[in-house]
């Protein structure tokens, strides 16, 4: 569909080609993207965005489970937070065209970036919940732990939305336009990823409200995906086609399973460990889709012309 | 260059952008010009650089005026920035795109030309659409009666450049404070701060800064930053020999180009139109702004951009009751009993 | 313009800004037609027809600028009764002699006039008489010669019938026939022309070496000039024919010449005449009058310039000294020598022959055929490495091993690394200041020849006493050289300023001249270049002054300096009325102040400043005494513009439409194809391919234009080493029209291979809608633009343009035709290796080609002429 170069020297990129039947015509420089696609690496990223969610959401699972005496349940909880959000600290690094100045991030406080704001929640939150998982290996300093494990549960639900406000807040189409959903698919998403790891890696006995935080996390990633696609007008096709709607399809059949398995994983450990892998993998793959929906209308300028074309300024 | 307090944020009550020096200021001083009614990450803004907290002597925001309908095409801009921000060659390809080699702006190209060849009605001045052969497809029919007079070429060529916006999404959303306004009004990338977390690029509703793919940092035009201060104009300025490319006071530069709009609108090129001169619209105004003879994105650019932030507040509010939807849903879930 | 001017092309914006109309017409939709109000296409190689018909319109309809006509041109001369013109002769003029033209039946009646440029030498006329010295010293006392007129213009001979006779078949419908241009697009830049002349307005016309680059091209300059003048356009402001030179100084090196048939200031070189004396070189090149006449001051202060104390009136000044032509020494000659043996050395400097020169393998033999090879350049170009990586190598023609030149690499200074100055097209010579010092090995030009000139005059020297008499006597006007510039920094650069005082001229005193008028015959001054005699006027070097422009008058004088005496434009006298009044207050530049008895104005006026209009010339009077009050055009042996050149051209006085060397068409307008007084070279590494009816032309279908892009310089030289310009045309490319592209089935960026009976060329496709197919004689004619910036070396390299391109050459100045070929275009890349060599045998025995091929209508080989003046714009780097 690109135009690019495969036309004469004087072609506009006008978009008819096939596949794209429905769209309204359109004109574009040779069909070359008017916005820059995304930098942001895979899977650095998108594993940025997953670990960090989980990581929120098994924070207060962690947090409440010891409020409610479910000390396995809340071992693991505390334990994920850490690996999670130590993992989702590692991965942003990683992706930093210079990872040596990852520091310059909390050189300052914007409100006006997501991505500073996140840092700021991000970079307590693993201290913190890393200081609760030493607590929780070596048993040191156990009662303040306790304390603590409180403070980062505090933070932990910014956890699981601030990456959508990171997304949202770009020119990217696909993001943009889905601003109101996104947070709501993630904090769900993170929901469901927390609960799964908890119906897997705790016993059966103490995992009831983690496998009810599958069921209901991966209900609410389904409900709040849908509600996306069905707002998000001509952007949905983004979402609906290519890599990014097969990965969010596969992500929704997971989810699904997830929440089904999770309704029986009471009964069978190997069910547990399923629910476990599908609500990650779901949680994981709806994060990616997401990702590579919004690349995908970067690349299209059809997805930057048309809306600013037909939309008044005011509706977007 | 630097600012004597930044103002206070009317969202968050702290400092909206790190300055140069990097220490988080604040300051009792009180808005500066804020339109009524709105946030100051949208909409029309006097002086942006005023809000960034310099004093009331900074100097006048300076900003391009890019006339193309005397842009000659002949790339001079290009190879002065090129030449003046030591910025590297970076690809040999023959694109055919028509006489555009450049393709767009990124970290090593602050200037590009664009080349856009049409047909044109010449009664009308309106663009004829005709199919042009596709690759490999030499059977596809040529232009009937390609010999007549019924249509004319009309070859649009346009110098882009980073438009400096009043409302700089890039800037806003920079974590590090690498990004900041200057002086000048302009938005300047502080190359020694930024940890190249890439941000800035997607959000740029333009497509213009990029990350250098060697050194990992963002880059965009700096209006010459290293040159303002001496009194200079910006090399591509200098180097454009049809006056295409005009340097000078925003101010100045929107009533000239109110002018040569009526003039052109005057000699019947009534497809002239002024393109980021308005300070309503999504950004609140171009730096660097233009006269097109077609639209926008036909020379690659967004038809009504909008600076992203204008929805953060509403952004943040979304994600926050998110956020407590998922605290809630995991308390709902221990509630209940064990099974 | 803007594609290859883009600076100068500021100007057109400014008048386009201030409501000047701006036409183009040329073959290819270009940068500048993308900023005309009107783009005329039209067919490669038919300009003449398109003025002719302009001309044609102007004079039936009556538009042509009558009181200017009469008074200022040579319309109302009356021509030789002996005279007949193509449309009597069916193409050719009178005085054809089946090798070239006698061209005595074209004079005007009762009177010889030794044109102004062109070919000058009139040995014959003057000597024709047995005793040269009787006539060598007629002259000063002698009554002067006037032509006939017919002040009414209405003699059947006079110039203006004869002008009227010869374009009354150039119709808006042979236009259309011919260039592919339909009548209304004619009739509307007819319409222009003429709205925009005559009291109250002016046009100006500019051109490039899209009009020299002819077998005609001296023609199509010409055809623009009667046009300008018919018009009243010339001397004028905002008037004029602006030629838009090849690259920087352009100008400077044929007003200080590297030609080899031309002195400093356009004196001709002395040819090998027996026992030419001083005296008879006066007498075969001064003009009667006009400023000509004072031809003896020019170079007697130029060989007092350069043989100083040595030149002495009782030695002629050391005339001697001069070398003395014996025939054809122009570039593409010297290479034809190179091939047979006859060259042992050649310096290279500034030029890249090896990709930039027509028939790039010719030029190329050549260098493969020397001794020795000196190329001074600022990257290591093709021509001095085609030993190990030309095209021959590749095709197996020859190896590495059996090339015998040892070739001499010497790096370069750029311009920002030394001092000198750039003369552009207005004549203007504009100073540059050393920016910074060259590194390494690179040197200035003059500090190499400079320095060359002192180690051959050392070596000269020193084995004087081994050298026998008739050696001495060669080697004395190298020894006798003034080569004594003062020397400044570790290296010993010479003092450019010192040169440039020297051009300029001293007087008896060693005073620096202000004028060129100041000159005398009589050993007293001293002057390099008589044109640039006033540059350094008051020891100030003019050329670097640079006053801003909002400091001082329009016509901007304290903008470096213009030859000659800092006019701005030449012949301003034809900006006053007969009386000398402003045509219009609009357009008043110099004028008549009857006041101060003196002729005044915003600029320098080109006249004698105390000459009143109504002066009339004793009969005895000769050289600038000679012109009337009345006559504009200084330089002129009649003081007139001349619609019809009585001398000068080889080709005709008329500008006549023929079709190129190598064209699709026949040519309709008369049964003569092609300029029958061309210059051609038979050799079999130059066929020509069959044009127009002729059979095997169906084999070379399509009409190839070469052009330039803005991106780059020349051959590349100094624009494919750069990674900022390189990056912006990064590959060779050929330019067509999607009718074509379906016609060939060629794709937008894929390969195509062009041929020729020389070569055949890869490079990438760029279909694009600015090129359309012209419908002309009845046919539809696609035409291919073919960019000649490439070659094998180089950040980015392609296949060199003139690989293609044959040497057939205008009469007059020798000019290659590089705008207007044939060839076949088909998809994919060119074959490899031997292949080549087949594929093109093959085109040619398909097309029939043998020596004869193409050189119908002009019998003899070129090398039997004698040229004397040269290349209009530089030679061999143009293409």
């Amino acid at each position: 569909m690109k135009a690019r170069a495969d036309r004469g020297a004087g072609a506009e990129g006008s978009d008819r080609s096939a596949g794209h039947e429905t769209r309204e015509p359109f004109r574009s420089y040779y069909g070359r993207p008017i916005i820059k696609e995304p930098t942001w690496k895979v899977p650095d990223v998108p594993a940025y965005l997953y670990l960090g969610g989980m990581a929120g959401a098994s924070s207060v699972m962690g947090a409440l489970a010891q409020l409610r005496g479910y000390s396995r349940l809340r071992r693991v909880g505390l334990l994920c937070a850490a690996g999670g959000s130590g993992a989702s600290v590692l991965a942003l690094i990683h992706d930093l065209g210079r990872p040596r100045r990852f520091l310059n991030m909390l050189r300052v406080f914007k409100p006006t970036s997501p991505l500073s704001v996140g840092s700021w929640i991000l970079a307590p939150f693993s201290a913190l919940s890393g200081a609760v998982a030493v607590s929780e290996l070596t048993g040191f300093a156990r009662p303040l732990a306790r304390v603590v494990a409180g403070f980062a549960a505090v933070l932990a639900p910014a956890m699981t939305t601030y990456t959508a406000v990171l997304l949202a807040d770009t020119a990217v189409p696909g993001w943009h336009e889905t601003r109101r959903e996104l947070p709501f698919v993630f904090a769900f998403s993170s929901v469901a990823a927390a609960g799964a790891l908890g119906t897997g890696l705790a016993p059966r006995s103490e995992a009831a409200p983690a496998r009810r935080m599958a069921v209901i996390g991966s209900l609410g990633e389904l409900l709040a995906s849908r509600v996306l696609e069905q707002r998000a007008g001509r952007i949905a096709e983004a979402y609906r086609t290519g890599r990014a709607g097969t990965t969010l399809r596969t992500a929704r059949v997971l989810a699904a399973g997830c929440a089904l398995g999770a309704l029986f994983a009471r009964r069978s450990g190997s069910v547990a460990v399923l629910v476990a892998a599908s609500g990650t993998a779901a949680s994981a793959a709806t994060r990616y889709g997401v990702f590579e929906a919004g690349r995908e209308t970067a690349r299209d300028p059809y997805y930057t012309v048309v809306p600013q074309r037909q939309d008044g300024r005011s509706e977007r | 260059m630097s600012p004597d307090g930044a103002a206070e944020h009317p969202l968050f009550g702290l400092a909206r952008a790190a300055q140069p020096g990097g220490d988080v200021r604040t300051s009792a001083s009180g808005p500066v010009d804020s339109p009524a009614g709105g946030n100051r990450l949208s909409g029309p803004l006097a002086d942006p650089s005023a809000e960034a907290g310099y004093s009331e002597r900074h100097p006048e925001r300076m900003g391009f005026f890019t006339d193309t309908s005397v842009c000659i095409g002949c790339k001079a801009c290009e190879v002065a920035c090129k030449e003046w921000n030591l910025l590297e060659e970076d690809g040999l390809d023959l694109t055919g795109m028509s006489y555009d080699n450049t393709t767009e702006l990124g970290a090593t190209t602050w200037r590009h030309v664009a080349f856009v060849e049409q047909r044109i009605d010449p009664s009308t001045r309106a663009r004829v659409d005709i199919g042009m052969p596709g690759m490999g497809a030499p059977s596809t029919t040529p232009e009937e009666g390609a010999d007549s007079d019924a249509t004319e070429v009309r070859w649009l060529m346009s110098s882009d450049v980073c438009k400096h916006c009043t409302h700089a999404a890039c800037l806003d959303v920079c974590p590090t404070g690498a990004l900041i306004r200057s002086e000048y009004g302009t938005v300047v990338v502080q190359d020694d701060v930024c940890n190249g977390c890439g941000y800035c690029v997607p959000a740029c509703p333009y497509g213009v800064i990029d990350i250098h793919p060697d050194n990992g940092g963002a880059f965009k035009c700096t209006l010459c930053q290293d040159r303002l201060g001496s009194g200079l104009a910006p090399a591509c300025a200098t180097a454009c020999p049809t006056e295409s490319i005009q340097y000078g006071p925003l101010d100045q530069l929107r009533q000239r180009a109110e002018q040569r709009l009526e003039q052109l609108h005057e000699q019947g090129m009534t497809e002239a139109r002024l393109y980021g001169q308005d300070p309503t619209d999504g950004v609140g105004g171009d730096g660097a702004f233009f006269l097109l003879l077609d639209e926008p994105e036909v020379y690659g650019l967004p038809p009504d951009p909008v600076v992203t932030t204008r929805d953060l507040p509403a952004m943040a509010a979304h994600a926050a009751i998110a956020a407590a939807t998922a605290a809630l849903t995991v308390a709902a879930c221990f509630l209940g009993g064990r099974r | 313009m803007a594609e290859a001017h883009p600076v100068g092309f500021q100007w057109v914006m400014e008048a386009k800004r201030r409501g000047a109309k701006v036409i183009h017409i040329d073959p290819r939709f270009t940068r500048t037609s993308a900023m005309a109000d009107t783009f005329v296409p039209l067919r490669a190689g038919s300009d003449i027809a398109l003025l002719g018909g302009l001309i044609n319109y102007v004079l039936r309809g009556g538009h042509y600028f009558h009181e200017y006509v009469a008074a200022y041109t040579n319309a109302a001369t009356i021509v030789d009764e002996s005279y007949a013109d193509t449309e009597d002769l069916d193409g050719v003029f009178s005085g054809f002699t089946g090798s070239g033209y006698d061209q005595s039946s074209w004079y005007y009646q009762g009177a010889r006039i030794n044109p102004a440029a062109g070919e000058r030498d009139q040995w014959n006329d003057v000597f024709g008489s047995p005793d040269p010295d009787r006539a060598a010293s007629e002259g000063e006392s002698t009554p002067r010669a006037e032509p006939e007129t017919d002040p009414s213009l209405t003699h059947p001979r006079c110039v203006f019938q004869i002008l009227k006779r010869h374009f009354a078949r150039y119709t808006p419908e042979l236009v259309e026939q011919l260039c592919g241009i339909d009548r209304r697009r004619f009739h509307e830049v007819a319409e222009a022309l003429v709205a925009n002349s005559g009291r109250e307005r002016t046009t100006a016309f500019a051109y490039a070496v899209g009009w020299t680059h002819h077998t005609v091209g001296v023609q199509y300059i010409r055809a623009a000039s009667i046009l300008q003048l018919l018009l009243g356009n010339i001397g004028r402001p905002g008037g004029g024919i602006l030629a838009l030179r090849g690259h920087a100084s352009i100008q400077g090196s044929t007003d200080i010449p590297t030609l080899f048939d031309l002195l400093p200031g356009y004196i001709p070189m002395p040819q090998a005449h027996p026992n030419l004396s001083l005296d008879g070189f006066v007498a075969t090149n001064a003009a009667d009058k006009g400023y000509w006449g004072n031809i003896r001051d020019y170079v007697v202060s130029l060989l007092k310039a350069w043989w100083g104390e040595y030149a002495t009136a009782e030695n002629d000044f050391r005339f001697d000294h001069l070398p003395r032509l014996t025939g054809d020494h122009g570039s593409f000659r010297t290479v034809i020598d190179q091939i047979e043996g006859g060259v042992r050395g050649y310096f290279v400097i500034g030029e890249n022959p090896a990709v930039g020169t027509a028939n790039a393998h010719q030029q190329r033999m050549g260098l493969a055929n020397l001794d020795w090879l000196v190329v001074r350049d600022l990257n290591m170009i093709e021509t001095a490495t085609f030993w190990k990586n030309g095209p021959e190598i590749d095709e197996g023609e020859t190896t590495p091993s059996e090339i015998g030149t040892e070739v001499f690499f010497l790096p370069a200074a750029a311009h920002t690394e030394k001092d000198g100055t750039f003369t552009n097209t207005q004549r203007m010579l504009q100073w540059h200041h050393k920016a910074v010092e060259p590194t390494g090995d690179q040197r200035s030009d003059l500090w190499f020849f400079y320095h060359l000139g002192l180690r051959i005059k050392s070596k000269l020297a020193a084995r004087r006493f081994e050298r026998d008499a008739r050696q001495r006597e060669r080697d004395r006007p190298v020894l006798e050289l003034t080569w004594d510039y003062p020397t400044e920094g570790e290296i010993a650069e010479p003092s450019a300023d010192a040169v440039l005082r020297e051009i300029n001229g001293t007087d008896a005193d060693g005073r620096a001249l202000s004028s060129y008028t100041l000159l005398r015959s009589d050993g007293s001054t001293r002057s390099g270049c008589w044109i640039y005699c006033g540059v350094y006027a008051g020891e100030i070097n003019r050329a670097a002054r640079r006053e801003p422009g909002e400091r001082q008058s329009w016509v901007a004088p304290e903008w470096g300096w213009a030859w000659p005496a800092n006019r701005r434009i030449l012949y301003n006298r034809a900006a006053a009325d007969p009386q000398g009044r402003p045509w219009s207050d609009r357009k008043a530049y110099v004028w008549w102040d009857a006041e101060q008895r003196r002729w005044t104005g915003h600029d320098v006026p080109d006249f004698d400043a105390t000459k009143p209009p109504d002066y009339l010339p004793a009969a005895d009077a000769h050289g600038p005494d000679a012109l009337r009050g009345t006559d504009p055009f200084v330089m002129q042996g009649d003081g007139l513009g001349w619609l019809y050149a009585p001398a000068g051209l080889r080709d005709g006085p008329l500008p006549t439409h023929y079709e190129p060397q190598e064209s699709p068409l026949r040519n309709t307008l008369h049964s003569t194809q092609r300029n029958p007084a061309r210059q051609l070279y038979h050799r079999p590494e130059n066929r020509y391919q069959p044009s127009g009816a002729e059979p095997g032309a169906e084999v070379f279908p399509y009409v190839f234009t070469t052009f330039r892009l803005t991106e780059h310089h020349t051959a590349g030289g100094m624009s494919r080493w750069l990674p900022h310009l390189a990056e912006l045309a990064p590959a060779m490319f050929f330019e067509l029209s999607p009718e074509l592209a379906a016609e060939r089935e060629l794709v937008h960026l894929g390969w195509a291979t062009v041929i020729t009976a020389r070569g055949a060329i890869e490079g990438r496709v760029l279909i694009t809608q600015r090129i359309r197919p012209l419908r002309s004689n009845g046919r539809t004619l696609h035409q291919i633009g073919i960019p000649w910036h490439w070659g094998p070396n180089g950040l980015t390299t392609g296949d060199a343009a003139n690989e293609l391109l044959g040497v057939a050459l205008d009469p007059t100045v020798h000019i290659m035709e590089t705008k207007a070929g044939t060839c076949d275009i088909r998809p994919g890349s060119r074959p490899r290796g031997a292949e080549l060599g087949t594929l093109l045998a093959t085109y040619r025995a398909r097309a029939g080609i043998t020596e004869d091929t193409g050189t119908e209508d002009s019998p003899s080989a070129a090398d039997a002429r004698y040229p004397d003046v040269s290349d209009t714009d530089g030679g061999g780097d143009e293409s």
